[in-house]
């Protein structure tokens, strides 16, 4: 069974007298372990795709099953739970806590998962020393590096070992070679297994995936292997802060 | 996530938003730190004024009537009085021979401002009771040396007297005074007992009194006292006979034509402790009014703080949503910044409240009442109570408001 099984999946907004349909019947699945990417101009509907993939939206029509539960039909406080123990999120703005440190950062998906302090505050750490952060434990997000802040990030969506980790334009806020750095850092994590889905409307970043799918006005409008998948060489993955990735379960 | 684990995350949110915005959150408990100090000082006069009260008044005795010319507690024009004939002690003897529901009947008569002196020492303003032997059991008075007023003092028109505890201290110290000669209004007098200290009642210090045979006091003091009858009823529960009965043979005595006025007024402690009550409930009111208005005004305070707050971090909301936060985890963590706010309010209004109650409490005392600032515990715990109540009610609507935005749009905000 597929780790997300998605049928016609479409998605309306109402706004004012006009109904916006962002999203029109989308069906798609997804293994284990797949490196994709989706990409689209804005307005496509790639985000709200990725929105509804992310379990912070519900589906108008059609049927989402992740990890063999319907995830279209849940209410607010199962999808809250969904989104705690399947999804990390890493996002463009890198959207940490501007007043807390790396670590409680990082602590917080345990502490809604419900994580005794001790427990939850060695398993933060044991993430953020996993992307090569274990210096800056108790650095803020304004005392961290555009690159660093991203680490940090990624090490808050690794920390309760989701089942799929959603990025949307991870590069976005970042200078070409800490992009890189990134990018690396997700070759790895794939490379270990972990089911990664980036969304883009970067080609440079969505080459680095294994399968790309492009969305245009609501719909896929391609699906396909990508056959020559670039690598970061192991020397920028050095460069990257010689981090030692992390080992997913 | 446990509610333990959840309350005290959100509690640890709350005060860092709070430390955060010190200026912001210090401005806004004005409004509830002015209401909790009110309700706390309101609440502790009444406390220290129901406990001086009941131990005043207690003295006065619940079977006892006061028949005299003036009403107690009344505000009333004086000159509607002032005219009445004075009751005297003729109209006494009268009564108390015809009475058959008291156990006991004394006339009194009083000056407020006598002299009395022993060797060189001296007193002004004494309180000169004029007393007969059965006024003891009718005032509730204890002696503890020597002995009362006797019927032959009375009947003799002895010169003796009996002193207050404050006069006997401050004229005799440690020696005994029992047999010693004092002058009131330079006419002698020998102690004959000495009362027990009573203290202060409605601010009058009952200790600063002699007690005189009644009929010395007519020759020696004034010829023509106004008296006060004081009469004791057999039974507790036959006082509303009692006080009937000496009504309608008063009237008699008085020559009050039927359908015509009392010419005088029967009093009771009962009295007192009505108007008392009256004074309370009217201070309580206007206590519970401002408190409530404050923390009206000062809810309103944190409420739009707290708006401002949901505003303000849309997007940590939206954050913690996305990490797995649910509609209660957010919900408590601005409720608990709400009353966070004002618990702080509430603090600082008990920890102004407490020195002025001392202070209040210190003043009452030179000024030698027995009046006590009391704020109890249970006062304290009242104001902590309602001050986070009132965060949590006030705090409600925008942590609500928090607890259900959309975590797309609240993502997405700046």
């Amino acid at each position: 069974m597929p780790l997300i099984q998605i049928e016609n999946l479409a998605r309306r907004y109402v706004m004012g007298s006009e109904t916006v349909h962002a999203l029109r019947g989308v069906s798609l699945s997804i293994e284990r372990g797949e490196y994709l990417a989706i990409m689209g101009p804005s307005g496509s509907g790639k985000s709200t795709l990725m929105n509804l993939l992310g379990c912070l939206d519900t589906p108008s029509e059609g049927v989402y099953q992740l990890n063999g539960k319907n995830v279209a039909r849940m209410g607010d406080n199962e999808l809250a739970d969904i989104r705690n123990r399947e999804i990390g999120f890493v996002f463009q703005s890198f959207n940490l806590l501007a007043r807390s440190d790396a670590l409680h950062n990082v602590e917080l998906p345990l502490i809604y998962a419900g994580l005794t302090p001790k427990d939850r505050r060695e398993q933060a750490r044991t993430a953020l020393v996993n992307v090569g952060l274990g210096e800056r434990l108790h650095h803020r997000p304004n005392e961290l590096s555009g690159g660093q802040r991203q680490r940090v990030a990624i090490a808050r969506a690794l920390v309760n070992r989701p089942s799929i980790i959603l990025a949307d334009e991870p590069t976005g806020n970042l200078d070409s070679k800490t992009g890189i750095e990134i990018l690396a850092l997700f070759e790895e994590l794939s490379r270990r297994g972990n089911t990664i889905i980036v969304v883009t409307h970067e080609e440079e970043v969505a080459l680095h995936a294994r399968r790309v799918i492009r969305i245009r006005d609501g719909l896929i409008a391609a699906d396909e292997i990508n056959h020559d998948q670039r690598a970061v060489t192991g020397g920028a993955a050095a460069a990257a802060g010689g981090f030692a990735p992390p080992i997913i379960a | 996530m446990t509610l333990a684990t959840e309350i005290r995350e959100s509690a640890r949110i709350a005060l860092a938003a709070i430390r955060a915005n010190k200026m912001r959150s210090g401005l806004t408990t004005l409004g509830v730190v002015i209401g909790i100090l009110t309700a706390t000082l309101v609440g502790t006069m009444l406390n220290g004024m129901t406990l001086a009260f009941e131990r005043s008044v207690s003295s006065l005795g619940a079977d006892v009537i006061n028949i005299g010319r003036f009403p107690w507690m009344s505000f009333d024009d004086y000159r509607l009085y002032r005219n009445r004939k004075e009751i005297t002690f003729q109209q006494y003897r009268e009564l108390e021979r015809q009475m058959s529901l008291a156990s006991a009947v004394a006339p009194q008569s009083e000056d407020f401002g006598v002299s009395v002196s022993f060797e060189r020492r001296r007193a002004k303003g004494v309180w000169l009771v004029g007393n007969t032997e059965a006024a003891l059991a009718i005032r509730g008075l204890t002696v503890t040396r020597g002995r009362w007023l006797s019927a032959s003092d009375v009947n003799s028109e002895r010169a003796v007297c009996v002193l207050g505890s404050y006069l006997a201290e401050a004229f005799f110290a440690n020696d005994d005074p029992i047999g010693k000669k004092i002058r009131i209004n330079d006419i002698p007098y020998e102690v004959v007992g000495v009362l027990e200290k009573m203290g202060n009642m409605l601010g009058w210090n009952q200790d600063n009194q002699v007690v005189i045979p009644v009929t010395r006091f007519k020759g020696d003091i004034n010829r023509r006292p106004d008296y006060v009858i004081t009469a004791k009823a057999t039974r507790p529960d036959l006082v509303p006979e009692m006080r009937e009965e000496a009504r309608s043979i008063f009237r008699r005595i008085r020559r009050i034509e039927p359908g015509r006025p009392d010419d005088f007024a029967i009093n009771q402690q009962e009295a007192i402790t009505s108007f008392f009550s009256g004074f309370k409930t009217t201070l309580g009111s206007f206590g519970f009014f401002v408190t409530g208005l404050s923390l009206f005004v000062g809810g309103i305070g944190i409420m739009n703080i707290m708006f401002v707050s949901v505003a303000e971090r849309t997007k940590e909301i939206g954050i913690r949503k996305a990490l797995g936060a649910k509609k209660r985890t957010i919900l408590t963590q601005f409720l608990m910044e709400a009353a966070g706010i004002t618990l702080f309010a509430g603090l600082i209004g008990i920890g102004l409240a407490w020195p002025i109650s001392w202070k209040i409490g210190e003043m009452a005392r030179e000024a030698g009442s027995v009046f006590e600032a009391q704020m109890s515990w249970w006062i304290v715990a009242l104001a902590i109570g309602v001050s986070a109540a009132t965060g949590i009610i006030a705090g409600f609507i925008p942590a609500w408001r928090a607890s259900r935005m959309d975590p797309v749009d609240a993502l997405r905000s700046e």
